[in-house]
């Protein structure tokens, strides 16, 4: 550490460097962190991770209480519950990340056009987004998928098409509050072009807001589709999807209770793990907060 | 104020024409033939042909519309495909239970909400303030299903204070209502924490604590009552959620809501049901949110200036 000029700068400047900083001092950010981190190991590698086949049980092992062969015990068919919940997690990464995405990108388009543009393209989107969001909850996810029909895909639709508002509102409300900024106003000024302003200025500007959102997104993602799977109407048996597992195991909630309990558990866990990650995200990023 | 009123109504006015043309549209989203879809597989050629003319089928889509429009709003929503009964009338049976469902939730969710976060602002950074932190943060990341599976455990199988499901008495209802409220009255106190510290660094209080006044009376007389009046339109949004998470408290406690029949229609492949329940939902949720819009301007003269 002998140059002065590291010295003086403790840490590195511009926007990752200092968010990381900040996220690190938040104690709420590293322990959701930590969740999704481990979440993402566990979906990566849930064949290594897994002991036994998600999918093929013994019928003389059924409803087997936690043991020593079975860590989290046997479910209805005699499967592995642990290898079950490690897939689990394989197809929520998926769901999650294909459902967030979607909405993540119609919505910020949406955002960007309605803040960007304004007058009458501002409030027709809005006013849509208004007919959207007048479906509370998770209504909206199941008009979708009374239309559309249960299923991976259609549960990915369902559940994204439900966050394209809230992707939406949150861009245009940034681009605009960054719209009559100064830098911005300069950028216009020595002639850039609209398509140049949109991604060099606005965008990365607004990444803050979004990346909190995002994370926060992950969380209503899973309680929507595992909700869904719940109700019979999402991703279907026999896939160790965890709404799904805890379903089934409803009719042998006396006789076997760790058979709902750990994949509902494991929802809570990973959800929470989400909600403390925006959370910190949003306490460090966003300067309106900072005290 | 009714200034403001009328530019509210004007501005929702929209909202429920696309509430009404998405709901609509279900039907015509469902691939295959809507004759086919209402009349069943198995249906003939005559009967497709009767069945397209009777629900007007063979009109131009924005006729049908139209058609559809006029008889939701004199309350015609059609019928149901399964028990030939009027899909209003189904209605009418099923809602005033979630309704009530949904109100008790938000009563819950008021009460344990509201008092958490007085606690959390008053004692800042302690460890209540933690507490409820946590305790918010786990409430809104449990999935209400399983929430609900639990407290049945414990409650009804292990202790049996609570029947397990069904309905009929008030006892019926106080898990459902426990388990709907938790994830609200969890946004709820970290609203009202979130307000009252807001408040609670107004010159209006500090004035009120220099005067002498005791703690109690500036907590509750001063800061509590403008610290509320943000938190009404949580209430509003919350209402809406409650509306949507009762259709898995309903599946978990086997409870006769419309969220139950949104989910058998379906299954069933009830359109005419499904379609109806959720233009309804969709219009209570938006006259829900007008009427606390009305209260926060009533409450705040500086929302209706904006």
């Amino acid at each position: 550490m002998s140059d002065p000029a590291r010295a003086a700068a403790p840490r590195g400047s511009g926007f990752w460097a200092d968010t990381l900083h900040r996220v690190v001092r938040n104690w709420a950010a590293v322990a959701g962190g930590t969740v999704v981190v481990l979440f993402i190991a566990v979906a990566l590698f849930a064949p290594v991770l897994s002991p036994y086949d998600p999918l093929k049980g013994r019928l003389g092992e059924r409803l087997r209480a936690p043991s020593g062969a079975h860590w989290l015990g046997t479910d209805e068919l005699g499967r592995d519950v642990l290898s079950r919940v490690l897939h689990g997690a394989r197809i929520t990464v998926q769901i999650q990340l294909a459902a967030v995405g979607l909405a993540l990108a119609v919505g910020a388009a949406l955002g960007l056009a309605a803040g960007y543009i304004g007058r009458w393209v501002d409030q027709l989107i809005m006013r849509l987004m208004d007919i959207l969001m007048a479906f509370p909850g998770i209504f909206l996810a199941l008009a979708i998928i009374a239309a559309l029909g249960t299923g991976l895909g259609n549960v990915i639709i369902a559940a994204g098409i439900f966050l394209v508002p809230q992707f939406a509102r949150v861009v245009r409300a940034s681009v605009l509050t960054l719209k009559d900024m100064e830098f911005v106003q300069a950028a216009r000024a020595l002639g850039q072009g609209d398509f140049a302003i949109v991604f060099r200025y606005l965008l990365p500007n607004s990444l803050a807001p979004i990346i909190v959102q995002t994370s926060l997104r992950m969380a209503t993602v899973l309680l929507t589709a595992s909700g869904l799977s719940f109700l019979g109407l999402g991703v279907q048996p026999p896939s160790p999807e965890w709404g799904a597992m805890l379903s089934n195991a409803r009719s042998y909630m006396i006789t076997a209770p760790h058979v709902a309990m750990i994949p509902g558990l494991a929802i809570a866990l990973v959800v929470l793990g989400f909600n403390l990650l925006g959370d910190g995200l949003r306490d460090s990023l966003d300067p309106r907060l900072r005290e | 104020m009714i200034a403001y009123i009328t530019r509210r109504l004007l501005l929702i006015a929209p909202v429920l024409l696309g509430v009404s043309i998405g709901s609509f549209a279900l039907l015509q989203l469902v691939p295959g033939d809507p004759a086919m879809i209402l009349a069943g597989q198995e249906a003939t050629e005559e009967v497709l042909t009767r069945i397209r003319h009777e629900h007007g089928l063979d009109q131009p889509v924005p006729v049908q519309f139209l058609v559809y429009l006029r008889n939701a709003v004199r309350g015609n929503l059609g019928i149901s495909i399964q028990s030939r009964q009027p899909v209003a009338t189904l209605i009418a049976q099923r809602f005033p239970f979630t309704l009530r469902l949904a109100f008790l939730a938000i009563l819950v969710s008021a009460a344990l909400g509201v008092v958490a976060g007085i606690v959390a602002a008053t004692r800042r950074n302690s460890m209540l303030d933690l507490a409820a932190l946590l305790g918010s943060l786990v409430g809104i990341s449990l999935p209400i299903f399983w929430l609900g599976l639990l407290m049945m455990l414990v409650f009804s199988v292990r202790l049996q204070w609570f029947p397990a499901g069904g309905s009929g008495t008030a006892t019926h209802l106080v898990l459902p209502a426990l388990v709907l409220g938790a994830s609200s009255s969890a946004v709820i106190a970290r609203m009202t924490r979130a307000s009252m510290l807001e408040v609670l660094r107004q010159d209006y209080v500090r004035t009120a604590r220099a005067k002498g006044l005791r703690e109690r009376i500036v907590i509750y007389r001063h800061a509590l009552k403008n610290a509320m009046i943000p938190i009404l339109t949580v209430f509003g949004l919350e209402f809406g959620y409650n509306l949507g998470g009762a259709v898995l408290t309903e599946t978990v406690f086997s409870l006769p809501g419309l969220g139950r029949l949104i989910v058998e229609g379906i299954f069933a492949r009830d359109y005419p049901v499904v379609q109806g329940a959720m233009l309804v939902v969709a219009t209570t949720f938006v006259l829900v949110n007008l009427l606390t819009d009305i209260a926060y301007a009533f409450f705040d003269p500086r929302i209706r200036y904006e």
